[in-house]
């Protein structure tokens, strides 16, 4: 069984999202995602100053069986890539909530109340839906 | 083991596994108007005997001539071990394996390739090869648009002194995918691309210079300015370079304070014939840290359960199979068989050898220019250092002359003028080291009587 961190929420795409207090995200995989990858070897994670739309593939994530987007649950500025996944993308499988994280965004207007962002319970179904 | 693949039990087998009637469904999806219905303009079967008859002919239309083009193909002396090694059953095929691990022996090669590809160009990696070199700046200028991430403009400049089939296959391949190729100029007088003519884009977001090696006129640019050039603007620098010149000239890892970011180039010259124009094959390198956005395959060593050292496909994410729709290119195979001449050709030259190559070539080059510019109505058409080619000038129009040449069994060079009228009449020629002193003084006399006779009529 997968850690599911009750204060975050998530997508069912197995991305996790925490609000910071300054009113930006932060964005990462969940630890579900991070075992069904396996060991990551390479993480590429966007530029700040980039804007991206609700559903944009924006950082990618490559194990060494298989690459996979990760996507923006709702659209808005990225203001930081986490700069340390380059050197060491095994951060992102030792703690995938922590000092994993992928990206910071400053959310558009709105847009996080219209993204039907899931509550860990319900992301626990869907990760139960899934056999995982 | 046997390589058919499929019967027509095993087909049905699958079909009905997946639940299928027959393949044509699981091409539904794709409408009826974009499906093509037959191949027109297919000529009909020919058997092993009527195939062998008509290559042949084929062949022997090209005759022997005595040959000074150049233009991005070279006539090098090939070591007849080379292709009696490169056609031995266990290298001749023309592809990658498909189970590349259960043929160490052609991905070892292949490593051994890379190897050398990446010493001679003083670049950090190499893929497997590319289909040419045309091709190869192509997937180079998708390649820069993906690695500078801090250009968005997806604007590469190419010099005019590129290759004129480089370029039309650059915006063939690249312009539908945003990319814009906007043209420098040269200088008229020394054949070469001014760092002045990148001024006017100083302020710009540039994606990436294109900087040949020798150029297409055999002029040797400024590399280093240029490079330096673009690295202080946030440009990266696609090098393309002729494999045989490196072996005398900077390669390109070195050029500027920093090198080029991407290195490409037509691999023939390296035991590869003439033969009609094709197939050659193109070569890759990149650094280190763009490798993730190279195309192509590659291969790498390391060590099996048993700690035994071995090869592999490595870097696979970045491709088709695995990453679809956003591989680094739809490329998926290498030039096998030539790639196994080009590390043959390499292995059995050396350093030494292509450096002699390389000088030989160079000199006979410039004893050719120094000669033909003794006639009347033939001068040199840019002043400074040259490779193995050069552009003569001419008092009346290229094609007339080299069709008289040709009529004595001489290939006399490029006419110029279609890809670059402003030239007036210019002919680019090429001496390698297969060309004799003999040789030299015949072109030169048949070039001096064909003029005399033209400037009489």
């Amino acid at each position: 069984m997968s850690n599911v961190p009750a204060e975050l929420r998530y997508t069912r795409s197995h991305e996790w999202v925490r609000t910071l207090t300054d009113g930006t995200v932060e964005i990462g995989i969940t630890d579900h995602a991070q075992h069904a990858l396996g060991d990551l070897v390479f993480v590429e994670v966007p530029e700040a100053g980039r804007t991206v739309a609700s559903g944009e593939a924006c950082a990618v994530v490559e194990s060494v069986k298989a690459a996979s987007d990760v996507y923006a649950p709702f659209g808005g500025e990225v203001t930081a890539g986490n700069p340390k996944l380059a050197d060491a993308p095994e951060t992102v499988n030792s703690d995938p909530y922590g000092e994993g994280w992928l990206m910071r965004l400053k959310p558009a207007a709105g847009a996080i109340a219209a993204a039907g962002l899931l509550s860990a319970a319900d992301y626990t179904k869907v990760q139960d839906a899934e056999g995982g | 083991m046997a390589f058919i693949p499929h019967t027509p039990a095993d087909v049905a087998a699958m079909l009905a596994t997946i639940g299928a009637r027959s393949i044509d469904e699981l091409f539904e999806e794709i409408p009826p108007t974009l499906r093509v219905k037959s191949l027109a303009g297919v000529p009909p079967e020919l058997n092993e005997m009527e195939i062998g008859r008509l290559m042949s002919e084929r062949a022997a239309l090209d005759g022997t001539p005595l040959s000074f083009l150049g233009a991005g193909a070279y006539e090098h002396h090939i070591p007849a071990a080379v292709w009696a090694i490169t056609t031995r059953g266990e290298f001749y095929s023309a592809y990658t394996p498909y189970q590349a691990e259960a043929s160490q022996g052609t991905l070892q090669m292949i490593y051994e390739f890379q190897t050398m590809i990446a010493r001679l160009t003083g670049m950090q990696v190499a893929n497997a090869s590319m289909y040419d070199g045309a091709s190869a700046t192509a997937e180079a200028a998708l390649m820069a648009v993906r690695a500078n991430r801090k250009s968005k403009s997806a604007r590469i400049l190419v010099p005019t002194t590129l290759h004129p089939h480089y370029r039309a296959v650059a915006v063939a391949m690249a312009s539908n995918q945003g990319l814009r190729f906007e043209e420098l100029p040269y200088c008229t007088a020394e054949g070469i691309t001014p760092a002045a003519s990148l001024e006017k884009y100083a302020a710009d977001d540039v994606t990436a210079l294109v900087i040949q090696q020798p150029n297409f006129f055999g002029r040797l640019e400024d590399v280093d300015a240029l490079t330096d050039w673009a690295h202080a603007r946030g440009a990266h620098v696609i090098a393309v370079v002729n494999p045989t010149s490196l072996a005398l000239l900077k390669p390109p890892g070195e050029w500027g304070e920093h090198g080029a970011d991407i290195a490409v180039g037509e691999g023939q010259p390296l035991g590869v014939p003439l033969s009609s124009g094709g197939p050659y094959f193109g070569f890759m390198t990149t650094r280190m840290e763009h490798v993730r956005q190279m195309p192509g395959r590659i291969v790498g060593r390391t060590l099996d359960a048993a700690g035994r050292e071995g090869f592999t496909l490595t870097l696979q994410a970045r491709e088709q199979h695995i990453r679809r729709a956003k591989a680094t290119s739809n490329i998926c195979t290498n030039q096998g068989l030539l790639v196994t001449a080009a590390t043959i050709y390499m292995s059995l030259m050396g350093a030494e050898g292509l450096k002699r190559t390389a000088a030989a070539s160079h000199a006979r080059s410039r004893e050719l220019a120094a000669a033909l510019t003794r006639l009347p109505g033939v001068r040199s058409a840019f002043t400074g250092p040259h490779f193995h080619e050069s552009v003569l000038l001419l008092d009346r129009p290229v094609a007339p002359v080299l069709g008289a040449l040709a009529a004595r069994g001489i290939l006399g060079g490029l006419d110029l003028a279609p890809y670059y009228p402003e030239l007036g009449p210019a002919l680019l020629v090429c001496a390698t080291e297969t060309k004799s002193s003999a040789d030299l003084e015949r072109y030169r006399a048949s070039l001096g009587e064909v003029m005399q006779t033209a400037r009489a009529a």
